[in-house]
């Protein structure tokens, strides 16, 4: 049986005070992907490595991970993409490495909620009144931006996240703007409070990896870039119409 | 001996390097396109003087074209031809991404908005050789 | 009252910065910087040049071909500054540099342009 050679970056903060890789054999299977290769590790090798992964099928984000310096979802990457290897897996880049292949995604959570991500009305339509009504071509209309998963390999991606962890990042603005364009919602005015500042969408400056990496096609750089045109354009409005606010 | 590692629990923060961009290719190729804006500016400086020995005495515009001649000055302008098509095919490669255009329900397809902005460069182009040589 | 953020309207000339020297500046640099030096065209005489640039239209064509596109360098080069050399926390000056050149080379151009 073939096996091939899977270096894991390793944290034990009890007993170490930085990461280090160990290296592990495991079998070079042709349906086995990166995950089965962690699970098999943890099962027959090392049980004390610690890793989220929860669906092995590309929809929950858990999986999350750097293998060979790239963003990936551990269950969508085949062993044998990478053969003869060595195969180097690392925690998700640009964030803190809490355990092993752990990291910590307060921060993100945090920005998340900060774009309010749900429809915000100025009024809840009554029951009675019955549904929101949506044709295929609104749904359309943001479609692309409700396929995210939040597996972060978007924020692993962009090196400007990496240099300022304010940065509200591409996840969170596609999501700010998966509500902007629904036409049930009316939160485009205090999405827009807190996206246009400095740590929002300014600081972006279209590298376009968020976009390469993410396993949803989401493409949160394009997302991003309209939010700019609709930001600027709102700014010029109340620049030269200030009387039009509402 | 009470446990003071100050390491029980910690969060590890990886450093980013200061020549973080060098690394990676796709990161150079990023920087580069950026830096393009260098070219931008440098030959808008060339151009301003080009004009301003134009608004001169003819003295001023004779001698200012013969310094373009140099070999110096030919490189120089290669060079900043090249920067300034990848700042130009870029730049038309992304717009899609900011101009998203739709008639009725009909979202314009990437390719057809990049296609007419380099179009609009072809003509424009055009129009500028037009100038100079009629 | 909260600061009004200023950030669009720089990235509002940056973008036209954009679009003005992607569409001009190639044009020009073959013409006066390869062609006419080298000469694969003939270049033109001064005295069609300086018709060329008699009327107010043709000397606002050149300020914006000119001054637009320095803003977008302006605005670019702050951030490729920032991210490349990690310079962020000095963001505020470089801004003021980067701008106040562009602003710089605006009112020369202005100048020449108005005065000669």
């Amino acid at each position: 049986m073939n096996t091939i050679t899977i270096e894991v970056s390793r944290y034990r903060p009890e007993q170490e005070s930085e990461p280090a890789f160990q290296s592990f054999e495991v079998p070079l299977r042709k349906d086995w992907v990166i995950l089965d290769a962690l699970n098999y590790i943890k099962d027959y090798l090392d049980g004390t490595l610690s890793f989220r992964w929860s669906c092995r099928m590309g929809v929950c984000g858990s999986c999350g991970m750097m293998v060979n310096g790239t963003p990936v979802l551990t269950c969508a990457t085949f062993l044998e993409s990478y053969a003869p290897g060595p195969i180097r897996v690392e925690p998700l880049a640009n964030f803190p490495v809490s355990r092993d292949l752990i990291i910590e995604m307060d921060a993100f959570l945090r920005k998340l909620k900060s774009v309010k991500p749900w429809i915000v009305r100025k009024e809840e339509k009554p029951i009675e009144e019955g549904e929101y009504l949506q044709t295929p071509s609104q749904l359309a209309d943001y479609k692309q931006y409700s396929m995210c998963i939040n597996c972060m390999l978007c924020y692993s991606a962009c090196p400007i996240f990496g240099l300022e962890p304010e940065f509200t990042g591409p996840a969170a603005i596609a999501l700010a703007q998966r509500y902007n364009m629904d036409n049930r919602d009316e939160g485009a005015r205090e999405r827009m409070d807190e996206l246009s500042t400095e740590k929002g969408i300014w600081q972006c400056t279209f590298v376009g990896e968020c976009s390469a990496v993410c396993p949803k096609n989401v493409d949160p750089a394009g997302a991003i870039q309209r939010y700019k045109v609709t930001a600027t354009s709102d700014w010029w409005k109340s620049f030269l119409l200030p009387w039009g606010n509402k | 001996m009470e446990n003071t590692s100050e390491h029980s629990g910690k969060p590890f923060v990886r450093k980013i390097p200061i020549f973080w961009w060098i690394r990676r290719w796709v990161d150079l190729r990023f920087v580069l396109r950026e830096l393009t804006s260098v070219c931008v500016a440098a030959y808008c400086m060339i151009f301003l003087f080009y004009v301003r020995s134009i608004l001169m005495r003819p003295e001023a515009y004779e001698a200012f074209t013969a310094q373009l001649q140099s070999p110096v000055m030919i490189v120089v302008h290669v060079l900043l031809l090249g920067g300034l098509l990848y700042h130009s095919i870029t730049w038309f490669n992304l717009a899609p991404k900011a101009m998203v255009i739709k008639i009725g329900t009909w979202q314009i397809p990437d390719l057809l908005v990049a296609a007419a902005n380099y179009a609009g460069w072809i003509v424009i182009s055009f129009v500028l050789f037009w100038l100079a040589l009629n | 009252m909260k600061k009004r953020l200023t950030e669009p309207f720089w990235w509002s000339l940056f973008g036209a910065g954009g679009v003005v020297s992607a569409f001009t500046l190639p044009a020009l640099v073959i013409l006066t910087g390869i062609a006419f030096p080298l000469g694969w065209l003939e270049t033109p005489d001064h005295a069609r040049m300086a018709s060329l640039l008699q009327s107010w239209i043709a000397r606002i064509v050149v300020l914006v071909v000119v001054v637009v596109p320095m803003f977008h360098w302006a605005h670019r080069f702050r951030f490729t500054l920032e991210d490349g050399l990690k310079l962020k926390k000095y963001d505020a000056q470089i801004a003021v540099v980067c701008y106040g050149i562009a602003i710089a080379v605006g009112v020369l151009a202005v100048y020449l342009m108005w005065t000669l």
